[in-house]
């Protein structure tokens, strides 16, 4: 058992997250809000598809040393279990559910000729002896059975929790709900099993340049893109949060100096921060290779660094905006009432300002996220975001960018990043507006 | 009677499922005033908007005629409709601050109106401008036709807000609440002036009030709205001669009346002993600063050295137009805002000289209850949470059990459901939501309140109950009040004593039924004459 840096800050959050969503549970008057997300269709299928992506990044967050291997490779529990697509590597681009490479070279036929074509790959459909007449039945046939394994899987799993929880538990939410987030569970689960069982014959997106699986690259970026969005937002917020509300609330010179930091650092080109930063980590671990003897470490420590500097960089929007409201809100009748009660004015931050200015960080967090995972791609672009061996969005869209101009078009790795960041940051922001809308409680009337 | 200028027949409006205007008829008459009376949310602006067709999109309408000099307003097109609002119909909104364009000159706004539905030269339409300013009595009209809304004063503004109605020559003009937001004064400026004009021009009046008082100076007839329904309609004098209907008889019943304050009980006071609080030169001034260093080059006296008395179990009011420096003066005694000199003796010890953990003591002796019942409140939090938030701050030693008691026990002092602890301030109308501020005030058991225009806000019919509580709770705890108001009649219904402020100072002080019944001071006669009265 390995653990990484960036490991220990996701199961520290994640843990947190846990107990504050359990602390939550016993509050007699967050019922209602508890209740209306649960009921709602769209915050329970963003919620499923949320927490799909969050499985998927914590099981790539178990990171272990192989043991089959002489080499003492540090992999994930899902490299382990991916090992087949993995490690099959193909020479090159191949389209997605090809038994052919993408590009043509001299081929040896049986008969000792050459022959300039595009030859067979060597895992995928491997096991098809005329892939031009089979292809099509095989895959129908694999995604078939592959669908049905993995339906059979979620209906057993749900008759199982049928019989464990009875009626009562789930009274707290619609006959509606239930069915349609099922319903949604059911697809996913059954799609994703046929497209694990599909992996292992064929390459179901393609491969890259050096032949390596997309669909692969794209479930590794997951984690990628979950640690840069969660990490350096749980960064930048406590800094956006205390300056900004601080700087609105007791204005004086506290707020003089908190506005110098945060125009001093706004004026700064944010690119340049990250780029020195970075070189210092890069010089740091050449310094101290004893410390950081494998690849997978040095490109962990990479990222640690992107999330920190990205975190320090970008708080100063949030703080601004919050310090606006601040201003606006110290002035409300309830807060002079407060102070009148001889309330102090940190429960005055903490019970009246607080609460009050939390739709507009919940808002420019789920902006921020998606913002952060497509400021990760521009980065890479000029070689200051992760490392090139980290898996990420960012990567794949900057190595597919050149051959967007090739004929005939490499489309896939474009297009398998672009769904699984498209559906992190809807289901992101979906529920993150169901959650702002539940909590609100000059809302509760309007959608009643 | 001759034709009616306007005539509206089964006019209904509902949002979702919910009527707000339920099959109302009602005419205006020309060169007649016609005012529509009712409480907040009773439909009354909203039926003036519909036969504007100026509703949300939300509004579903439906009429079975409403005419116009007996032309349909219902079948004409939305492009023929904009030649009549404006044109032959004028509206005049409540707030002139937000219905004026801040970033154009009074001038240009006016104009806009004359070359939108006349076709004239551009020196005609200045000297219609000009015109129209002298007609609603603005002074210097060559100087403000180049100024900005925002260096006018609130009647100015009104009355600007009035010359753009009147630019299009209407047959009609309908004035919704047009002097809520106006100090008394003013409002009987606002008031006559728009006799005069209608007097001049002969156009039909349609106003739209919650206050009776006022109506009854200028209506020739009055209809009573009660839940989106015309309960009552009647000319005027008959209307407060024989008023049939219980609710305009609630309302009247509810309006509070300067004669209330005569034949009050004069108790002998004695000075020494129960005076509760002693306020003493107390000064609150504004620094003015300028230039480069911000020096500072003078002061606003915002409350200018002030001294008077308040007795224990009594109540002082505090009255003044907006701007005089009451509510300063209010903030200032619990330290809110920062005062400059002056001080402050509740039971002989002085506020102004207490410092860290005493001030803590001193919260709980004065409490203050807000105007705005709707910003008064935290509406993340719920009301049980809002009550007990001073006990928690004040009294940390008493334990969950006993606070939870004392909360329903205030809520029940101030006449609210034992329910209400675990929901939120928005789910509450007005009065209850001022109901809860008072028990949040007197959570922590004050010996004086400030209560700093609590009824301002508030329908008659609620203002009369809060006032009612207010006593109540007077006679119950022997709390004192400090009740800043503008609004004399709501003195007389509550005061014991009364100090007139005007620009900072305190111009006289007295007994209420002195002050209100033989002024001494003339800032305070002209007050006194200003209040419409029935």
């Amino acid at each position: 058992m390995v653990v990484l840096w960036t490991d220990a800050l996701i199961f520290i959050l994640l843990s947190i997250l846990v107990t504050f969503s359990l602390s939550v549970r016993k509050k007699a008057h967050l019922q209602r809000p508890i209740k209306k997300i649960v009921t709602s269709k769209t915050a329970m299928i963003s919620l499923l598809v949320l927490v799909f992506f969050v499985a998927i990044g914590l099981l790539d967050s178990i990171h272990f040393k192989s043991s089959e291997t002489q080499t003492d490779e540090i992999i994930s529990l899902l490299d382990y279990w991916a090992t087949p697509i993995r490690e099959q590597s193909e020479k090159t681009y191949s389209a997605p559910f090809s038994a052919y490479s993408y590009s043509k070279e001299t081929l040896t036929l049986a008969n000792g000729s050459t022959q300039w074509g595009y030859p067979r790959l060597t895992f995928a459909a491997s096991h098809l002896k005329n892939p031009e007449a089979e292809l099509l039945f095989d895959v129908s046939k694999k995604a078939l059975s592959g669908f049905c394994k993995g339906a059979g899987l979620v209906i057993f799993l749900s008759l199982l929790l049928r019989y464990f929880f009875n009626k009562k538990d789930l009274s707290l939410t619609h006959k509606q709900t239930i069915k349609s987030v099922w319903l949604v569970c059911f697809f996913l689960f059954a799609i994703s099993y046929m497209l694990v069982e599909l992996s292992s014959f064929y390459h179901v997106l393609g491969t890259d340049k050096v032949g390596e699986d997309v669909f692969f690259q794209a479930i590794k970026s997951i984690r990628t893109g979950l640690v840069i969005g969660s990490l350096t937002t749980m960064i930048m917020l406590p800094l956006a949060i205390t300056f900004g509300i601080m700087a609105g609330f007791f204005r004086g010179w506290v707020d003089d100096i908190i506005q110098y930091i945060y125009t001093t650092l706004n004026s700064i080109p944010g690119v340049l921060l990250i780029a020195a930063s970075i070189l210092m980590v890069q010089v740091y671990m050449a310094n101290h290779a004893e410390d950081f003897n494998s690849l997978i470490i040095r490109s962990d420590m990479r990222l640690l660094f992107l999330c920190l500097i990205l975190g320090v960089t970008s708080w100063t929007g949030l703080c601004r905006i919050l310090r606006a409201e601040t201003l606006k809100l110290r002035e409300m009748e309830y807060v002079q009432a407060a102070q009148a009660l001889g309330v102090k004015p940190v429960v005055i931050l903490s019970r009246h300002i607080l609460p009050n200015v939390m739709h507009i960080v919940l808002i420019s967090v789920v902006l921020d996220f998606s913002a952060l995972v497509l400021a990760e791609a521009v980065l890479s672009y000029i070689n200051i975001g992760v490392d090139p061996t980290t898996y990420s969005w960012g990567n794949m869209i900057n190595s597919a960018r050149l051959e967007m101009a090739r004929d005939p078009i490499v489309w896939w790795s474009l297009l398998a990043s672009f769904i699984f960041m498209f559906s992190l940051v809807l289901a992101a922001n979906l529920f993150a507006d169901s959650v702002r809308n539940a909590f609100d409680p000059r809302r509760t009337e309007e959608t009643r | 009677m001759d034709q009616a200028l306007l005539q509206v027949k089964n006019l209904s409006v509902a949002f979702k499922n919910e009527k707000v205007v339920d099959a109302i008829n009602f005419e205006v008459y020309p060169s007649e005033t016609f005012a529509l009376v009712g409480e907040s949310g009773s439909g009354k602006s909203i039926t003036a908007l519909s036969v504007l067709r100026l509703l949300p999109a939300a509004a579903h309408f439906s009429a079975t005629d409403i005419t116009l000099q007996n032309e349909s307003l219902l079948t004409i097109t939305e492009s023929n409709f904009c030649k009549i609002r404006g044109r032959r119909i004028a509206f005049i909104f409540q707030d002139p601050t937000s219905s004026l364009n801040p970033v154009m000159t009074i001038g240009d706004q006016i104009a806009e109106v004359i070359q939108i539905h006349f076709n004239l030269s551009k020196t005609e339409v200045k000297n219609t401008v000009f015109e129209l300013l002298r007609q609603v009595e603005i002074p210097v009209p060559e100087r403000r036709i180049n100024e900005y809304p925002h260096q006018l004063s609130g009647g100015q503004r009104q009355r600007v807000m009035i010359a753009i109605a009147l630019a299009g020559k209407p047959d009609l003009l309908i004035a919704d609440e047009p002097t809520t937001a106006l100090d008394v004064t003013i409002q009987a400026q606002i008031l006559s002036l728009l006799k005069s004009i209608q007097a001049q021009t002969g156009m039909a009046l349609w106003l739209i009030s919650h206050d009776l008082a006022l109506v009854s100076n200028m209506a020739d007839r009055i209809a009573v709205m009660q839940n989106g329904k015309i309960v009552e309609t009647n000319t005027t004098p008959l209307f407060f001669k024989q008023a049939k209907h219980p609710y305009s008889l609630s309302l009247l019943a509810a309006l509070p009346s300067m004669q209330s304050c005569i034949g009050k009980t004069v108790e002998f006071v004695e000075e020494q002993e129960s005076c509760l609080l002693k306020v003493e030169n107390f000064k609150v001034y504004y620094p003015i600063r300028k230039g480069f260093f911000k020096r500072i080059v003078d002061h606003v006296k915002a409350v200018d050295d002030v001294s008077f008395n308040l007795y224990s179990a009594k109540t002082l009011a505090l009255v003044g137009e907006s701007g005089c420096g009451k509510t300063t003066l209010g903030k200032g005694l619990l330290r809110l805002i920062p005062h400059t000199a002056g001080r402050v003796l509740l039971n002989n010890i002085d506020l102004t000289a207490l410092t860290g953990s005493t001030v803590g003591k001193m919260c709980s002796e004065i409490q203050i209850v807000f105007q705005d019942p709707f910003a008064a409140m935290n509406p993340r939090m719920l009301v049980g949470e809002i009550i007990e938030e001073g006990i928690k701050s004040l009294h940390p030693e008493i334990n969950i059990e006993q606070r939870q008691q004392r909360v329903r026990h205030l809520l029940q002092q101030v006449e609210l459901p034992q329910t209400a602890v675990l929901r939120y301030p928005h789910e509450f109308s007005g009065g209850q939501r001022q109901r809860i501020c008072i028990a949040r005030a007197l959570a922590v058991e004050p010996k004086l309140i400030v209560c700093d225009e609590p009824t301002s806000a508030l329908d008659v019919s609620v203002q009369a109950q809060i006032i009612k509580l207010f006593k109540n709770l007077q006679q119950e705890h022997g709390i004192s009040y400090l009740f800043i108001t503008h609004d004399l009649a709501v003195v007389a219904e509550i005061a014991d004593d009364v100090a007139v402020m005007y620009q900072g100072k305190i111009v006289e002080l007295g007994k209420v039924e002195q002050v209100l019944m033989h002024p001494k001071h003339q800032y305070t006669q002209k007050l006194l004459d200003a209040v419409p009265v029935i």
